[in-house]
């Protein structure tokens, strides 16, 4: 087993071989990523040749825009060829089976695979069947997990904050269905934030999210209060009506992110997005586009995380 | 054919015997226990120094996958593995493809059976046609054609005016009637506990709720309706206290723990391992403990292998798409035995929860060894260590949570009716 014995994201040597989820990843390897991530922001140059000759395969079996393109972009900037495969409309609607498409893959001497997916733990079960020399990402598996995402957003909060070891960071809205929250969770916590809050209504968290070391609140400007980071999750639409929210209106009231709302929390505090953004649900154009957010700096450093990720992983052999 | 079981330890948890002493079989019955009947001569002697001699094992829940679902076992593969596991007899629910709602299935599962000449399989029919939920099944007929319980398997009910006519017309005629509680829509797509793991993860969670609010349902309906039920695999602590109380009160209900549920909790999902994608889930380290309480106290009155072979191409995709089940036939002893040493359980008492109790929860005369009755043995080494591999097991199923684990108890001989019909080194 090339793999380390007890977490399945390292190598023998405890080197990053595999990025499945920020839980359990020792600080180390966070810090490692972050400090990289910093050396190829501002290099003026837009290729470098970290992965040249080395084949990236993106894997989406769900779709999605932002986070494909993020990842295109950073590995062709490393000089890698990238081959994006939408795998809904191809080989899962011929009925091949997910190891099938795996195996053949690799078959074509792919050298890392981001994967995308819609069940928690498909990135987990892809990397313990494909041969020891091939590297899988998690660009996002379920309510799991969402690695990249993670680290870019704490690469925006030491950007702006510096220590996480002063910090009051709120993550307010859809925790129970979000991936990101989970990932910012294990990261916050690692990277020693000391007081992590989630803000939602009982219909929005999973049943044991304390144990994740987090202060639960229902009231939003509770929550809020005195925070250095706010951090917002996207409401799907699926989730709006029904029996876990009465309207988006309703939800708005009382966990939209406004001017207003804002204020409680500290003079400077930043307010992230993962996106897309649902304007006047979850947050208001006003917070959306005011001198707090930092939601475009976020997309920036993602290319930079995607990239430092791809070329720590490149460099362990 | 005359065989002596020769210098075993014999258990017999009915008898509470549990002695050196020998078992003398001849023409499939027991004629002796101890001393030699005048004149008898052994056609073969078995060697069961260092052995232990106990009754065939009676599991409740075996899936057999025949009618419908060859590809991912067949009866041949299956009853080979009962009789390897020391399991003589088996009941086997209706969730098949077609279900078994009809005579003639269940006639066609006996018969095929029965020329295997392994294990006695005991047919749990379906309730209603097609498990569908919405009319009753001819129970009478599925009686005699060989059914000695009926079941939904895990479907639900149209609604519970259907569920409450089929208790009390099965009550009518004192056929039994054996349940899994498990409320459909608060189970709908879930696929752990509600527990830490689930929330870690972010699996669709299965409260420890949707066992109790179709217990209570249950449990109301069979005091209205006096029916006798018994509920299989109780999967937490909260099910179990009201199995409690409802004894108490003297309600005519059983129930069962799967193998899986009383070593395993939710942290055995390990990283997203799909082996421990089971139906219960596996829960909390507190229902774990609870469901072992209750088998050392009775509550619970038998343990079951929850016998499930499931296909590699349905089983090796990531967690939440695996379908749910594993093997246990062949765990079934060692998996009991491994209990009974850490609850500090004697042997015989453990023994009974799957051998005389579980065939009183099948209502049929088994399970016991007694001069005059079928010999159906099981000869086991209770120090022998073997490892739980694929290779290992005659189930077409391999998947099972105790995969490369070395579990103590190997079965040697597996008698039914007097024929030695499995024998291993």
């Amino acid at each position: 087993m090339w793999l380390h014995p007890s977490n399945p994201q390292l190598d023998k040597k405890g080197r990053l071989h595999h990025l499945l989820t920020l839980e359990g990843l020792p600080v180390e390897i966070l810090n490692q990523i972050l400090d990289t991530a910093k050396s190829f922001i501002g290099v003026k140059v837009k290729k470098v040749p970290l992965l040249r000759g080395k084949s990236v395969f993106n894997l989406f079996f769900e779709p999605s825009t932002r986070t494909r393109t993020t990842f295109e972009i950073a590995a062709k900037r490393l000089s890698a060829d990238v081959i994006n495969l939408n795998i809904n409309v191809s080989s899962q609607s011929k009925g091949e089976s997910l190891l099938d498409t795996v195996d053949n893959l690799s078959a074509m001497h792919a050298d890392m695979f981001i994967v995308r997916h819609g069940e928690s733990g498909a990135p987990h079960f892809i990397a313990r069947h494909v041969a020891p020399d091939i590297h899988v990402i998690n660009a996002g598996d379920g309510r799991h997990s969402h690695p990249t995402q993670g680290l870019l957003d704490m690469y925006t909060i030491r950007h702006y904050k510096k220590d996480f070891t002063n910090l009051r960071v709120a993550i307010v809205g859809d925790i129970l269905h979000s991936r990101v929250a989970r990932s910012a969770i294990h990261a916050l916590t690692t990277l020693g934030c000391p007081e992590i809050r989630v803000v939602a209504p009982k219909t929005l968290l999973p049943a044991h999210v304390a144990q994740m070391g987090v202060h639960v609140h229902h009231d939003m400007r509770q929550g809020l209060k005195d925070a250095d980071v706010v951090m917002m999750l996207r409401l799907q639409n699926e989730r709006m009506q029904g029996a876990l929210l009465p309207s988006a209106q309703e939800f708005y009231k009382f966990y939209g992110l406004t001017e207003d709302k804002l204020a409680v929390a500290k003079s400077d505090a930043i307010v992230l997005h993962p996106g897309p953004m649902n304007r006047g649900v979850e947050i208001d154009s006003s917070v959306a586009d005011g001198k707090q957010s930092v939601i475009l700096p976020q997309v920036t450093f993602g290319i930079a995380i995607r990239m430092a990720v791809m070329s720590i992983m490149a460099g362990n052999k | 054919m005359k065989i002596h079981i020769k210098g075993g330890r014999l258990v017999d948890p009915k008898s509470g015997v549990d002695a050196k002493k020998d078992v003398y079989v001849v023409a499939g019955k027991i004629v002796a226990i101890g001393e030699a009947p005048t004149g008898f001569a052994a056609n073969r002697v078995i060697d069961a120094t260092g052995l232990v001699v106990c009754p065939g094992l009676v599991d409740l829940a075996a899936r057999l996958r025949e009618p419908g679902y060859e590809y991912m076992a067949t009866l041949e593969s299956e009853m080979e593995a009962a009789i390897a596991g020391g399991v003589t007899s088996l009941a086997c629910p209706p969730d098949t493809d077609p279900p078994l709602d009809e005579p003639g299935l269940v006639e066609m599962l006996k018969f095929r059976a029965k020329n295997l000449n392994q294990a006695q399989v005991y047919p749990i029919g379906a309730l209603t046609q097609g498990l569908k939920g919405q009319r009753l099944t001819e129970m009478a007929e599925l009686v005699d054609a060989g059914c000695v319980a009926f079941s939904q398997a895990d479907a639900p009910f149209a609604d519970n005016e259907v569920f409450y006519h089929a208790l009390q017309y099965a009550a009518t005629f004192g056929f039994p009637v054996w349940l899994r509680a498990q409320d459909p829509s608060l189970s709908r797509n879930g696929v752990a506990h509600d527990g830490p793991v689930a929330t870690r993860f972010g699996l669709k969670a299965i409260p420890v709720c949707a066992e109790s609010i179709a217990l209570s349902t249950i449990l109301i309906l069979v005091r209205e309706t006096g029916a006798r039920v018994h509920l299989a695999r109780i999967s937490s602590a909260e099910g179990m206290e009201m199995v409690r109380q409802a004894k108490r009160q003297g309600l005519p209900v059983t129930c069962d723990v799967a193998i899986h549920h009383a070593h395993l909790t939710e942290m055995d999902i390990g990283y997203f391992e799909s082996n421990s994608r089971l139906d219960p889930p596996l829960r909390s380290q507190r229902d774990r403990d609870a469901l072992r309480a209750a088998l050392a106290d009775g509550t619970a009155d038998a343990l079951c292998s929850d016998h499930t072979p499931v296909d590699a191409d349905v089983k090796q995709l990531p967690f939440a798409e695996a379908e749910p089940g594993a093997t246990g036939l062949e765990l079934l002893l060692p998996l009991t035995l491994k209990w009974a040493e850490e609850a500090k359980i004697k042997l015989a008492p453990a023994l009974a929860r799957i051998t005389s109790d579980s065939a009183r929860v099948l209502n049929i005369d088994a399970g016991h060894i007694t001069i005059g009755h079928a010999a159906d043995i099981c000869v086991f080494d209770p120090e022998r260590f073997w490892k739980v591999e694929p290779a290992a097991l005659k189930s077409q199923g391999k998947n099972t949570p105790f995969i490369g684990l070395e579990l103590k108890g190997k079965v040697r001989y597996t008698l039914v009716e007097g024929q030695i019909v499995h024998e291993a080194k």
